[in-house]
């Protein structure tokens, strides 16, 4: 019996549940790691753009402040108004962070580690997935405003409905041109390694984007204007500002999120960050370029630990710059009024996405 | 007043100026020296003339300046002061020829406004607003200052018109015993 045990995870199945549990939980743990230093770096990032220090007493350079707030969210009251309805009330915020770990799933964040994939589910659906997952983000907060039955939140959970469901339809459209780019290229004729890594992927993989990205250079230059529209569209799907309407804390009091207390309005907030990270782990994958960093042959599968391990920094270090620029925006601009926001995403982001596809597929077809 | 807005041309409507001026000012502030005092550590320079804590003082000869007049106990708004006489029987002040002393004088000092009346009402510059601006305790009845803490904390005030002296040479002047 307890001979059986090694014996599974010696067979292909146990060897897959195994890595694949390995996998799963140091991701999890590498996000919620970002997201709790993520809130750090927001803190002192504005502390210092407004000439303040920001959080800097709990340990060295306040970098155990995450740890402070964490203590401070469990030993709050946990108050439930009275006029919520109780079941969606609970349900909102464990709805809030459970997109976004579904998106980091399929996030290659590394060539080869060994004979491991770094990606917790190379799906073949790939980009499709990640827009079903990315449309579900909407529902937490909905819900959340729906649930606290007052106006504040009803408000924040609207403008993050009407939001989301606009600046969806342009963040689809801006990727389709990239997987026209990279769509066409054949794996027969690569090295071992690429065999191991692209061995039946789609064209819709986002490992496969990666690869091709190696090879090519990054689809930041090969679409800018892709780039430009989703990172437009990151930043509302992600409820930042310049377009965090729902939340907008001068006149919505901080919106959908108004009536929850303790833990549950701390993983609204993990949420949110968690949403920016998964965000900008697409941000990497899609357009700069993944794990690859094309000097030194970076740009290469990995063969050894080492490489792979450099592999994964490299990605983590691209996510960092993302999520550290999305922070930087928020205390740089004000927030756009609503009709503008509305105006933006449909009359003038999803016509250019349009043309843009247009546009790129035309080129694409004169050049072949 | 009307504000007239001005169109805005292709090129500031692309919004990339705005991105630009954006980046240029964040990047100016996030390097600049910052203001944030690290407070219990660094503490700022108390003004001359600050109204702070209200304390009793001595003179040079370490003597109680109150006289237990109880006029800054009748003017305090938020009634901050209660001062107990000596009443007939009490003990005499420490001057000679001084009228009396206070038996107890306490500050609330969770009440006191900080309004300096007291300072001002006082016919016998035995009450001033000091420099303590940071009071602190872990109880009500820890806030109450008595008599002997605040004019421990008081310290000596420098009497120059030595008021009840001269009453006792004129005293002595007339013949009279003080």
């Amino acid at each position: 019996m307890i001979q059986a045990i090694p014996d599974w995870f010696a067979t292909e199945a146990g060897q897959f549940a195994l890595f694949s549990a390995l996998k799963i939980l140091g991701v999890f743990a590498v996000v919620m790691f970002i997201v709790a230093y993520a809130v750090w770096v927001e803190r002192r990032t504005a502390a210092f753009i407004q000439d303040r220090v920001g959080p800097n007493r709990v340990g060295p350079l306040g970098l155990l402040q995450p740890v402070a707030d964490a203590i401070k969210s469990f030993l709050k009251e946990d108050f439930t108004p009275a006029h919520v309805r109780k079941a969606y009330y609970w349900l909102a915020p464990a709805i809030v962070m459970i997109p976004s770990l579904l998106i980091v799933a399929i996030i290659p964040f590394g060539s080869l580690l060994g004979n491991q994939k770094m990606v917790v589910a190379d799906l073949n659906v790939g980009i499709l997935y990640t827009f079903g997952i990315v449309s579900l983000g909407v529902y937490g907060i909905v819900l959340a405003g729906y649930a606290a039955r007052s106006k504040y939140p009803l408000i924040g959970g609207l403008r993050s409905c009407a939001q989301m469901i606009s600046y969806e339809i342009a963040m689809g459209m801006a990727i389709i041109p990239l997987f026209l780019i990279a769509g066409g290229f054949d794996a027969q004729q690569l090295s071992a390694a690429w065999q191991k890594l692209l061995a039946g992927a789609s064209s819709l993989n986002l490992g496969r984007l990666v690869a091709w990205q190696a090879m090519h250079g990054w689809l930041i230059l090969y679409a800018p204007l892709s780039f430009v529209i989703f990172l437009a569209a990151m930043f509302a799907e992600t409820n930042r500002m310049p377009f965090d309407l729902p939340e907008s804390e001068q006149e919505l009091a901080g919106g959908y999120n108004v009536e929850y207390s303790s833990m549950k309005f701390a993983l609204f907030f993990m949420g949110e960050y968690a949403n920016m990270a998964a965000a900008a782990a697409l941000m990497t994958t899609l357009f700069l370029g993944g794990w690859s960093l094309p000097v030194a042959g970076l740009s290469q599968p990995a063969t050894t630990i080492l490489a792979g391990l450099l592999h994964i920094a490299i990605f983590l270090g691209k996510m960092c710059f993302v999520i550290f620029m999305v922070i930087w925006v928020r205390w740089m601009w004000p927030r756009f009024r609503y009709d503008q926001l509305m105006d933006l995403g449909w009359r003038r982001f999803i016509p250019l996405a349009l043309a843009n596809i247009v546009a790129t597929a035309a080129v694409l077809w004169v050049r072949t | 007043m009307i504000v007239e807005r001005k169109k805005l041309n292709l090129w500031e409507r692309l919004y990339l100026p705005a991105v630009i001026g954006g980046f240029k000012v964040s990047l100016r502030h996030f390097f600049k020296k910052k203001v944030t005092m690290q407070y219990p550590e660094e503490r700022w320079v108390v003004p001359e003339g600050y109204r702070g804590a209200p304390y009793l003082v001595k003179d040079q000869d370490g003597n109680t300046k109150c006289v237990s007049c109880q006029l800054c106990e009748f003017v305090c708004p938020p009634k901050a002061i209660r001062i107990t006489p000596p009443g007939p029987a009490g003990a005499m002040a420490d001057r000679p020829n001084a009228e009396k002393m206070p038996r107890e004088f306490e500050i609330n000092m969770l009440r006191c406004i900080f309004c300096g009346f007291c300072q001002e009402v006082c016919p016998e510059e035995a009450i001033f607003l000091m420099r303590d601006y940071s009071l602190t305790g872990i109880s009500r009845p820890e806030m109450i200052y008595n008599k002997e803490k605040l004019l421990a904390l008081g310290g000596v005030h420098q009497d120059k018109i030595g008021k009840w002296q001269r009453k006792a040479c004129e005293a002595r002047a007339q013949g009279l015993d003080p």
